[in-house]
Order: C-alpha cells, then structure tokens, then sequence
C-alpha cells in the first residue's frame, strides 16, 4: 500500500481550485466556476476515502503517515519543513473537513447561483478548505500557524463577502480582530514551546513533554494557556466569543462551514493535539474545563433570547464548543473529538437548512415572521428536525445524545471531573433543548407570516438529506459503555488520545443517562408549553420588570459588546482622537523641518555671481594655508 | 652666466604677479580681462616652477613650464571661443550681468 505518496493531493486540490478560480475566475462561465469550486473539494473528499481506507488497512504497524514535501527554510539549527502528517486525530478532521466541505460546496453551487460574485465566493472557499486542512495536517506548529492564520484570512474575506453593506465589512473586521488577540498569545506560547523544547515538531513535543517539563510548573501551565488563549479565540469561547454572533453576517454556506462545522473547533483540535501539555498542568486543564462550562451556559442561555435564526445557531454552535472544551478539560479527549465531529454533521445541516428557509422567504431572519413551514418545505422540514433532536440530544434516537452524553457523563465521573461541572453541563442540556424547541417550533409550526419564494432545488436539498442521515445514524459508532459498549470511535483515536482516567466510588452511569435525557425532555416540553400550547403565557412574564431586564442582558450577549466597547474601544478611540496630529510624527517633521531651512540659507550662498565663487575659493584658500602655517 | 638673482626673491615676484591676478579676476567687470588676469596668474605660478627649478639645478621646473604654456594655450582657445558664444546671447561681457544660475 503505497497510497500514502497521494497525501498532498489532499491540500494541493482545493488550492489549485483557488489559483483557477482566482486568475481566470472572471472570465469562465457560472457552470465552469461551480465544477471547478465544488469538483476540487469533491476530489480532494475522494483522495481523503482512499488515502484514509489505506492508512487504515495499514493501522497495526504504522500508526502516523509523513511527507515531507520541501524545506521552508532553515535558521541555524532550527529547520521549518513543509511536512504533512496523517494520523487518526488529524483523519477525522481531514474527513470532516473534506466531506461536509464538498457537500457546503454542492450546496453552494446553488445558493449563490444569483450572485454576481460567484468565482470571488468558491476561490475563498477553496482556500479556506486549503488552509483548514495545512492546519490538520500540519505535523510542525509553525506550519499549522500558517494554516491557523489562512483560515482566519478566509473567514475574513467570507464574513465580509457582501462588503457594499458597511455592517458586514464591521462584522469581518470584528472577527479578523478578535480572533487576532487570542493568534497574537498563540505566537507568544509557540515562541515558549520552541524556547524549552527546541522543537516544534508536534510528534517531538509529545514524545518529550514529560522530560522537558515538571509536572504542574508555572512554565508548562503558563504555555498551556497561551496556546489555550490561540484557541478561545478561533473557538469563540469566554471571553473572546464576541465575534462569532457577527459573523452570520456572510452567506450561509460560509456559517455552515467555516463558523459551525469545521474553523470554530481549531481550538478544539489545538487542544486535543498537544494533550501532552495539557496533560502536565492541572491548572491548565481546569481552566480549560471551566472556560468550556461557563461558555456553554452563557451561550445557550443567550440563544434562548435570539429571534434571528442565524444568531440562534451561532449562539449553539458557541455553546456546543462549549462542550468540547469541556469535555478536554476533563480528560475526555475522545469525547470531545466524537462531539466535534457529531455537531459539525448536525451544526452545517441547521446552517444549510436555515439558509435555504431565508433564501425562500426573501432573505428573512426573523424566526417570529416564519411559521408555518412545516408543511409548505418538507424536505427542509424534516432535515432541519433531524438536526435539530441531534443538538437538543433526544435520547436514543439522535447522534447528538450518544456525544453529548458521553461529555455528562465523564464531566462528573472522568479524573478532572466535578459534579459543579455536571450540573452546569446538565443545565446546558436543558438549555440546549428549550432553545431547539423554541426555534423549530417558531419556525417550522404556527401560522405563516411571509410568503415563500422558490423551493430550493435538488442541489441543495441532496447535501441537506445526507447531512440529516449522518445526524441521526453517525453516533451509532460509540455507544455507552454500559449498554452496547460498542467504542470504535474512542478505540480509533486511542494511538493519539489517551484513555480517559476516570475517578473511583462514582454513582452508575444508567443514572447519569436517565438524568440527562430527562434534562433533554424536560427542555423540549419547556419549549413546547410555552411556545405552542401556552404561547400567552410568554405575554405575562414580559409583565416581570425583572425577567424583562435579564431578557434584555441575555439578548445582548450578557453585554459583552458593551464591556469590550467600555474598556478597549472607547479609551483607544479616545487615545487616537487626542493624538491625531501624531506626537511621534513631531520628531520626523522637525527633522524635515530644519533641512528646508538649511537648504534656504545654503541656497543664498548661490548667488550666480562668479566673482563671489572666486572670493570665496580665495578666502579658503587664505584660512586654510594660514592655518597649515600657524599649526 | 652666473645672475646675481636669488631664488627668493623671483618667488616673491611671481607671489606678487600671482596677487595681482587674483584681485584682477576678482574686481574686473570684462570678461576679457579676467581671462587675461588668469593668464597672469598661470604665468607667476610658471615662474615660481623655474626659480625653483634653477635654485635645486634640476630640469623639473623647466618641464612644469612647458606643461603649464601648453595649458595655458588651450585655455586661452576655449576660453576665447566661451566668450565669443556668451557674447553672442548675451550682448554684453559684464560679468555682473551674467548671474542667470543662481540660487
């Protein structure tokens, strides 16, 4: 099996789609575009199978693929190669990436039918899925930098698509910022790891981490949590979680894909790939662990307040990350894989199934003025419902339950577990589901308040209907331990992940399950009696002075908008404004200053009188033989 | 023939004949004669190469001479035809009124 010399087509696909559709994209016609956009990502989806079935028939013996494609360039002793490594970890995310990224594609091809910008939309795209796959594939951390930074360059040029309306352009350049801060502390830890290890080869790290670090020291915690800051800012987690809710500014595909499935949980990734680090600071990963919790409740409790579609979803997907930081602050590292993988199947389905409703309701968002779909969209109907049991974890019957519970469960039981960081998980849950309900029922029950447009068409219902098949039937491949015990998912990750060490002398795992599906059912019944059969009740809790104001707080984000512009926007706008006239620039114009006037008076002596030029070379002439005399 | 003179005091000649150059470029209005006062001063610097030749016997200044005669032919050729052609677009030779290049 030699299938691994094929594991550069995998990025090099979607970049040639992005140099085709950058240089001559204009000029090719829309079907052109579209084969080349879609058919780059659909092919690199295909190597991905076959390189990834033969890693697999090769598992036993050699458990990580390299190539090394060339040097980047070498300083002194320190060599940057441009090398791309295939381990289980990074197979899952190349499969996610590649393949719910080929279906966002076929997608697409459709959505933006009508846009007259579609080569500028695939050619970021495609570069997208370049740079999201470098950053998986890496096997160094300054190539996966490089990834990190191309995948914030296209969420940038994505958010901002629709740049003639000034709030999306604000919106790219909140995001490009935010997630810049948490970049910037990502450097700063890389430049640490590079000082104490002397690599930054990734299988270097994690061979060594324990001979080159003391357990628990302020080094290795400092470092975990820089690197930890890199990836709060790409995952939107607290308190860089800002940027995420503006960033449904751009096409829906571009939420799907790079804001829910595969971007947002870089962090994840980061996380999950230098568990070695994390492993030796507890500090580290309690922090992880409670930045995980309190993001999940924030967020979920801020989506039960949204009447934008697209906020809602934005807001879950934040909460959802949640659970996966949770999940890797415990321990869990295969727990948080399984549920990045599970929510990036159901996350791009909601977004592809909310695009197709506002695109058929005339670019709509409000949920409060849809209604009524239920019958008029079938097929989105009933995408958007698998999705939708998916993320609010309806037991049993959902792929989001077996994930979800899976984080409950060792969230409590695992070795940094708590039951603090249960009960907020199972608080989470509850959420989780009432906001589902909220927004299917709002959406898709009651009566129609817009009419609808056109239906969307094959192309874009083919993607919905696989997406809705995996978010129900992919989380059959890691069931409880204590009914089925059927782990193929954990089994597949542990070469990379370790096992999950668990505590002694806790309660049954049934109860936890019981618990948790309780929390789910109890959340979808808040929804349904106070969205559908009580709906006046809603009416007499805005009564509450104060419900209306924690309403308000929650709809605001929990004011985070606010605070950030109180303590870094204004004092900067205010410094900026006082030093306009540049105080460092003074220095600069003074020089400038002083060499025109020197030139004014040297310039006199010009005078075009050549009897001066002589009495001028005489008296020289005079000083200068005086002065040899005198000394 | 043996002369009386010292090396010193044709030296001291041709300073003076050199002075009187330089104040004659310097206050002269005429072209023409400043070109002349130059020729002066190339001829005083000439002298003072022969009596230094003369006074250490050797041939050098005698050689420096013809170099600076033959120098000061061209000159005299070039600086002529300059004045000839500044004449011509000028109409005058005062040199106070020829300061177009200044500043």
């Amino acid at each position: 099996m030699l299938m691994d010399k094929y594991l550069w087509l995998i990025p090099a696909l979607p970049l040639g789609g992005f140099f085709i559709l950058a240089l001559i994209g204009k000029n090719m016609s829309r079907t052109w575009v579209a084969t080349v956009g879609a058919g780059s990502i659909c092919l690199s989806a295909l190597v991905t199978f076959v390189v990834g079935g033969a890693f697999l028939s090769g598992m036993p013996e050699n458990t990580v693929y390299t190539q090394t494609l060339w040097t980047w360039f070498e300083v002194g002793e320190f060599s940057a190669k441009i090398t791309l490594s295939l381990d289980v970890l990074s197979l899952v995310f190349v499969f996610v990436i590649t393949f719910i990224g080929a279906l966002i594609h076929i997608y697409s091809t459709a959505f933006m039918e009508a846009d007259r910008d579609y080569a500028r939309f695939f050619a970021s795209m495609n570069l997208f899925v370049f740079s999201m796959l470098v950053l998986v594939l890496a096997d160094n951390l300054l190539l996966m930098y490089l990834g990190w930074e191309g995948v914030g360059l296209c969420s940038y040029l994505l958010i901002g698509f629709w740049y003639e309306q000034p709030t999306n352009g604000n919106a790219a350049r909140k995001a490009f910022t935010v997630t810049r801060i948490g970049d910037a502390a990502m450097a700063i830890g890389l430049f640490m790891v590079f000082q104490q290890a002397g690599t930054l080869v990734v299988s270097d790290i994690g061979a060594n981490a324990s001979v080159i670090w003391q357990p628990n020291s302020a080094t290795v915690t400092i470092t975990a949590l820089l690197l930890l800051a890199g990836g709060l800012g790409k995952s939107a987690q607290l308190p860089l979680q800002t940027w995420l809710p503006d960033a449904m500014a751009g096409p829906s595909p571009v939420s799907a894909l790079i804001h829910a499935a595969t971007m947002v949980t870089a962090g994840v990734y980061l996380v999950a790939r230098m568990h070695t680090i994390f492993a030796l600071s507890e500090t580290a990963r309690l922090v992880v662990a409670i930045i995980g919790a309190a993001t999940l409740l924030l967020a979920g409790l801020t989506a039960l307040t949204q009447y934008d579609i697209k906020r809602v979803l934005a807001y879950s997907t934040i909460s959802q990350i949640g659970y996966m930081f949770l999940a890797l602050g415990v321990g869990a590292w295969t727990a948080a894989v399984f549920h990045f993988m599970i929510h990036a199947f159901f996350k791009a389905l909601l977004f592809l199934a909310a695009g197709a409703i506002i695109e058929s309701l005339h670019h709509e968002h409000n949920m409060f003025k849809m209604g009524g779909l239920k019958d008029k969209m079938p097929v989105v109907f009933w995408t958007f419902l698998a999705g939708a049991i998916s993320l609010a974890a309806v037991p049993l019957i959902s792929a989001g339950f077996y994930s979800k519970d899976q984080i409950l469960w060792y969230s409590w039981s695992a070795d940094g577990g708590s039951p603090v960081l249960w009960a907020v998980a199972l608080a989470g849950a509850l959420i989780t589901a009432t906001y589902t309900t909220r927004m299917m029922i709002l959406t898709f029950w009651g009566e129609s308040h817009t009419h609808i447009g056109h239906l969307p068409g094959k192309r874009m219902t083919v993607p919905l209907v696989v997406l809705a098949v995996f978010s129900v039937f992919a989380g059959f491949i890691e069931l409880p331990h204590n009914f089925g015990h059927f782990t193929l998912f954990s089994d597949f990750l542990h070469p990379v992940l370790p096992e999950t060490a668990m505590q002694e002398n806790i309660p049954s795992e049934w109860l936890f399950q019981l618990l948790a599906a309780l929390a789910t059912l109890g959340g979808i019944f808040l929804g349904y009696y106070y969205y559908y059969q009580q709906p006046a009740r809603i009416a007499s809790l805005r009564q509450n002075g104060l419900l209306v104001r924690l309403y308000r707080f929650w709809f605001s984000g929990w004011a985070f908008d606010a605070l950030y512009d109180r303590m870094l926007v204004r004092p900067f706008v205010f410094i900026a404004r006082i030093n306009k006239s540049d105080i460092t620039d003074k220095l600069y114009t003074g020089i400038s200053g002083m060499t025109g006037e020197m030139y004014k008076l040297l310039s006199r002596t010009q005078s075009g009188s050549l009897r001066w030029y002589i009495m001028g070379l005489v008296v020289g002439a005079i000083l200068i033989l005086g002065i040899q005399i005198m000394l | 023939m043996k002369t009386s003179v010292s090396a010193e005091v044709v030296v001291l000649l041709a300073g003076l004949l050199f002075a009187l150059g330089i104040v004659g470029v310097i206050i002269r209005k005429n072209i023409v004669f400043m070109l002349l006062s130059v020729e002066i001063m190339l001829n005083a610097s000439g002298l003072a190469f022969v009596a230094a030749g003369s006074r250490w016997g050797q041939p050098d200044g005698q050689v420096m001479f013809v170099f600076i005669l033959a120098m000061a032919a061209a000159e005299v050729s070039i600086g002529l035809a300059l004045i000839l052609q500044i004449y011509h677009q000028h109409k005058s030779l005062d040199i106070d009124n020829l300061k177009e290049m200044n500043g």
